[in-house]
């Protein structure tokens, strides 16, 4: 039996699916495809193997990024958040990085680092690292200081405080921030193929559309949507699992 | 009147009969140009109850995190059992007025959290933990997490967790200011038992005169700008006659119209 939560989301889904159809067939424009004739062109895609080699092009850079800013996004997050110097030193890096127009740097990036993989996981971890970067040490700075004062009272280490108290009371806003900071990197992602050089998911985009093949080009954007949808539910699957307690909100309440 | 009433000037240290668990000499306090404590010393019998009381902004809590290690005197010194407090150590364990309970974490988790940060074992801080939980009157809440609990049993979680680490002295900071009227009634029944079962040294901060006469052996005032020990008052009479007659006593009565009227002139 669904749960009324998976019930709505389900009927949202199929609300916006339902207009996309509508919106086609009146036709907003002769560039919009209807959802049919686009889930048409989707599974011909899948069907033929173009789908699965663009994802294998698109998804290396856009992993690699994530990864990085995921690892080095928290750890700079939590060092920046637990040391005044260092807050000094890198908040302002990453609240430019987050307001740059990054389109308009890329060819900046490409110039320094050229077309190949290193400038596309650049791209991705400009648009994720900054959120995660900055609400990971904004959680960190807000641990009420009662907790911290009870860590120490019932004498845990610096390290205990950190790993059984600080990480754990940041976590709800640390995930919030690695959910922004992902759905940014599958636009990083996207971006730079579209910018620096077209392959994978990018490519697909950019060739249909060159050869007024709209379903193709809306299949494509509509696979990276997807995708993106499917791991985000899994983060808050980790979250869940990881923090059981922070579904249960604050006892300061 | 049958009440002891030592009063004694500020800068004088005074050995009330048994020895005392923790000593408190010459403390003061700055925080940049605001002067919290002032030269402040005072002694805590062994195994007795001594509430710290006085207006807001008299520096009872600030003494109290003190004589936990949380904060640095800027000049003076704690004495735990004769040694010089540094930080944080096993002797004293400390009761949260705001609970600080890890939302996280469930009831027995919390309790056992002293236990884990010494080092004990899984199965055995467990153990101890749920025995903690069951003193406290909360068995069969040992899997609940706190948002689950009512404001007073919160608070006895916050307890168990303190008595768990089985230190000599239990440092409590008003501790019953966020739980109801009649929770805090039972709170000071219970205190008055644990105070009497349990062989550890009490230090109380509270803002409530009744409850402070209620429950101490010593009653300490202090008064504000700057902080100061203004009287040292040890109820002697009605501690012995029962939970059930301490309010209506003659000397109880007395005791709290006295710190009521040297209060006073200090409240806005």
């Amino acid at each position: 039996m669904l749960s009324r939560a998976n019930l709505l989301k389900i009927l949202s889904a199929l609300v916006l699916c339902g207009a996309w159809e509508l919106a086609g067939r009146v036709p907003v424009s002769y560039a919009f495809p209807t959802f049919l004739d686009s889930m048409q062109a989707f599974f011909e895609m899948i069907g033929n193997g173009m789908m699965l080699a663009a994802y294998k092009e698109t998804l290396r850079p856009l992993v690699i990024g994530i990864m990085i800013s995921a690892v080095l996004g928290i750890g700079l997050g939590l060092w920046v958040g637990l040391n005044n110097f260092f807050d000094w030193l890198f908040s302002p890096i990453f609240i430019v990085m987050q307001a740059a127009p990054l389109a308009a740097l890329i060819p900046l990036l490409v110039l320094a680092y050229g077309i190949g993989l290193t400038s596309k996981v650049l791209v991705v971890c400009i648009m994720a690292m900054p959120v995660i970067v900055l609400n990971t040490s904004g959680a960190v700075r807000n641990t009420p200081e009662s907790f911290k004062e009870m860590g120490k009272s019932f004498l845990a280490s610096r390290t205990s405080v950190l790993l059984r108290i600080v990480i754990p009371a940041a976590s709800p806003v640390i995930f919030a921030g690695l959910r922004l900071g992902i759905s940014a990197g599958f636009i990083g992602a996207i971006l730079a193929e579209l910018k620096i050089t077209p392959t994978g998911v990018g490519d697909i985009i950019t060739y249909s559309r060159s050869i007024a093949d709209y379903p193709s080009m809306y299949a494509a954007i509509f696979s990276i949507i997807l995708l993106a949808v499917l791991f985000l539910n899994l983060l808050e699957k980790i979250e869940t699992i990881l923090f059981k307690g922070n579904q249960r909100g604050y006892v300061s309440d | 009147m049958a009440m002891s009433q030592i009063k004694e000037a500020p800068n004088h240290i005074e050995v009330v009969g048994s020895d005392s668990a923790v000593s408190v000499r010459n403390i003061t306090k700055n925080y940049g140009e605001v002067e919290a404590l002032r030269d402040m010393s005072l002694e805590f019998p062994r195994g007795q109850l001594t509430s710290l009381l006085g207006p807001s902004g008299c520096g009872k809590t600030t003494l109290l995190k003190i004589i936990a290690g949380l904060l640095l005197p800027t000049s003076g010194y704690v004495e735990v059992n004769g040694k010089t407090v540094q930080g944080p150590g096993p002797d004293r364990a400390f009761v949260f007025q705001d609970f600080a309970l890890l939302p996280w974490a469930t009831v027995l988790n919390n309790v056992a959290f002293g236990l884990e940060m010494r080092g004990v074992a899984k199965s055995e801080r467990e153990a101890i933990a749920e025995k903690y939980i069951g003193d406290v009157g909360l068995s069969g809440f040992e899997h609940s997490y706190p948002h689950e609990l009512s404001g007073g049993m919160r608070q006895r979680v916050g307890l168990a967790r303190a008595l768990s680490v089985d230190a000599d002295d239990l440092l409590m900071d008003e501790p019953f200011s966020a739980v109801d009227e009649q929770t805090r009634r039972k709170f000071q029944e219970d205190l008055l038992n644990l105070v009497q079962n349990e062989n550890k040294t009490f230090i109380f901060v509270t803002h409530s005169i009744e409850e402070a006469v209620y429950v101490s052996d010593q009653i300490a005032i202090l008064l504000p700008r700057p902080s100061r020990v203004s009287e040292i008052i040890r109820p002697s009479s009605f501690r012995n006659k029962g939970v059930d007659n301490i309010r209506r006593d003659p000397e109880y009565l007395d005791i709290v119209d006295d710190i009521w009227s040297s209060l006073r002139t200090y409240v806005e």
